[in-house]
């Protein structure tokens, strides 16, 4: 209730709003020094803003912003260096949301380059776990959920194109909610995957992540997929997705929780979804990376971001600067990506990905309609350790999304509790049924 | 999936990537095994099956064709290093 009651006071004026950013940024400093969660801090806009707050639903509460959505006059790179002084002249939809509610703008949270990643460590500015510096944050939001663990008086912005909001919120024992694809408009999202990118909230109370999630979702006259429908109703019942494989400390966390939301009176039964288990993976990532492949070739040192002389012809120009900026995981992205939609080869990976993606939502569809909420632990694994992850091979690292690329990739909403600091169980409900995820986490 | 360094030099052009040798040794062996894995998808019917290219099926949202105030030129440019008398300038085509 911390943010509830601090929000209705200042909307009562009985709050300085500016002394508490002030407050809010010292501390933000200081555990930026240690935990590297910020690319940008910023302060100037955060001081403006509560110096003219507005009374709102959001009044002078501090709120992140992943890096990858424009924040007007404020470095926005996505994680990238290729992007390295861009400084966006708009605002995305989600951040005028917020101002025009009385949020406060604290600044950019790191996260992996482009969102390329489950670790957060494909970028120069590596979050460290709130719990233990020698360990990850999860990725690719990472910074976000890291603060979000730190701070109590905040809430983050994050974006998920295949787990990205519920993996570092397991890693860091926070609340990670993704809504349905189109729910919340991408306009000023820095793009990785336009039919996988989904904008969604941290926090570490229900309430008040289900209030931020009403402030930023709703139609966008810029945006062609932002859509919303009135919500299904019905009894709870949790389907448990079988088949999968994670670390008996997750497990017995995992089915114990279980166990008290039976006792609650919840049905629970379990699931198969066969197809999802064998092939979303592989499915998700062809898509993404040919999706990413494309989007990612507007990075030429042209209008914005890494610019240099203009020498050589336009092919060597842009080759220089991409082979120059990019990082070797974005490299290695775009390289599956354009292979995977070049002639001759379209059809066999590209194409055949996107229907295996209709069978897999349309698997998802028949479990819906026996069960409103399905359920199986966010992560197989707890937090690695930096260590650990440089050992990892890339096709190592892409299967530690193993259990969240299938909503991902049906565009379905899903939230991660924390069942304790280093792991969460995922709930994930039918399109629009975001109420199904709210509901159940309040029982929490 | 058999992957060369030739097919991999010709997928890196199309992407306008200039790899180093190290860079492509790696990415062979890595790639690799990536596309072998993706591979498992062949064993999917998905004969009569359409293309999801997005997770819902959305319909055309198209708004009334007013003029409204968009970026200034200066606005546009803001970002860019080499521009000329209001315009972008880029590297020689030709």
């Amino acid at each position: 209730m911390i943010i509830k009651d601090y929000i209705q006071d200042v909307n009562l004026g009985n709050i300085d709003v500016v002394d508490t950013i002030k407050n809010v940024l010292k501390d933000v400093k200081r555990i930026n020094k240690e935990y590297n969660y910020f690319n940008v801090i910023s302060e100037e806009l955060a001081l403006e803003l509560a110096k003219k707050v507005k009374k709102g639903k959001l009044a002078g509460l501090p709120i992140s912003i992943k890096d990858c959505v424009c924040v007007k006059d404020v470095e926005s790179t996505a994680g990238s260096e290729i992007l390295k002084g861009y400084k966006p002249v708009f605002n995305a939809n989600v951040v005028q949301r917020i101002i025009d509610e009385g949020g406060i703008i604290i600044g950019k949270t790191s996260q992996d380059e482009f969102g390329f990643g489950s670790f957060s460590v494909n970028t120069k500015n590596v979050p460290l776990n709130p719990f233990d510096k020698t360990k990850s944050c999860g990725g690719s939001s990472g910074g976000a959920a890291g603060i979000t663990q730190k701070i109590d008086l905040h809430l983050a912005i994050a974006e998920s194109t295949g787990g990205s909001i519920v993996a570092p919120a397991a890693f860091c024992g926070v609340i990670g909610f993704c809504p349905t694809y189109g729910q919340v408009s991408r306009y000023g999202l820095i793009d990785y995957a336009n039919s996988l990118d989904k904008i969604g909230v941290m926090g570490k109370d229900i309430e008040d992540v289900e209030l931020l999630f009403n402030v930023i979702k709703g139609d966008d006259v810029h945006e062609s997929t932002t859509d919303s429908k009135d919500f299904e109703s019905g009894p709870l019942k949790i389907g448990i997705i079988k088949g999968w494989k994670v670390d008996s400390k997750i497990e017995k966390l995992f089915w114990d929780k279980i166990e008290e939301l039976k006792q609650q009176g919840i049905k629970v039964e379990e699931v198969e979804l066969p197809l999802n288990e064998k092939y979303a993976l592989s499915t998700y990532y062809l898509i993404a990376m040919a999706e990413s492949s494309t989007n990612l070739a507007k990075y030429c040192g042209l209008r914005y971001g890494q610019q240099e002389k203009l020498e050589d012809n336009f092919n060597e120009y842009f080759t220089k600067i991409r082979s120059k900026y990019f990082s070797k995981e974005s490299k290695r992205r775009i390289m599956i990506g354009t292979f995977a939609r070049m002639a001759g080869y379209r059809d066999a990976y590209y194409l055949k990905a996107l229907k295996v993606r209709k069978m897999l939502i349309e698997e998802y569809k028949k479990a819906f309609k026996k069960y409103p909420v399905l359920a199986c632990p966010t992560m197989p694994i707890l937090p690695p350790k930096f260590s650990e992850i440089k050992k990892l091979t890339p096709l190592e690292n892409y299967m530690m999304d193993q259990l969240t690329v299938g909503p991902n990739l049906a565009g379905l909403p899903h939230i991660s509790l924390p069942l304790d600091k280093y792991t969460g169980i995922m709930f994930i409900a039918n399109h629009f049924n975001e109420n199904k995820l709210f509901e159940i986490s309040k029982k929490w | 999936m058999r992957l060369d360094k030739k097919l991999l030099k010709q997928v890196a052009d199309n992407a306008r990537l200039k790899l180093t040798e190290k860079e492509m040794d790696e990415f062979l062996k890595e790639l690799s095994e990536v596309l072998t894995a993706f591979s498992k998808l062949d064993e999917v019917d998905t004969k009569n099956i359409k293309p999801a290219f997005h997770p819902i099926e959305l319909k055309n949202k198209l708004r009334e064709d007013n003029v409204k105030k968009c970026l200034t030129q200066n606005q546009a440019l803001s970002n860019s290093k080499n521009n000329h008398r209001g315009y972008f300038k880029g590297p020689r085509i030709i």
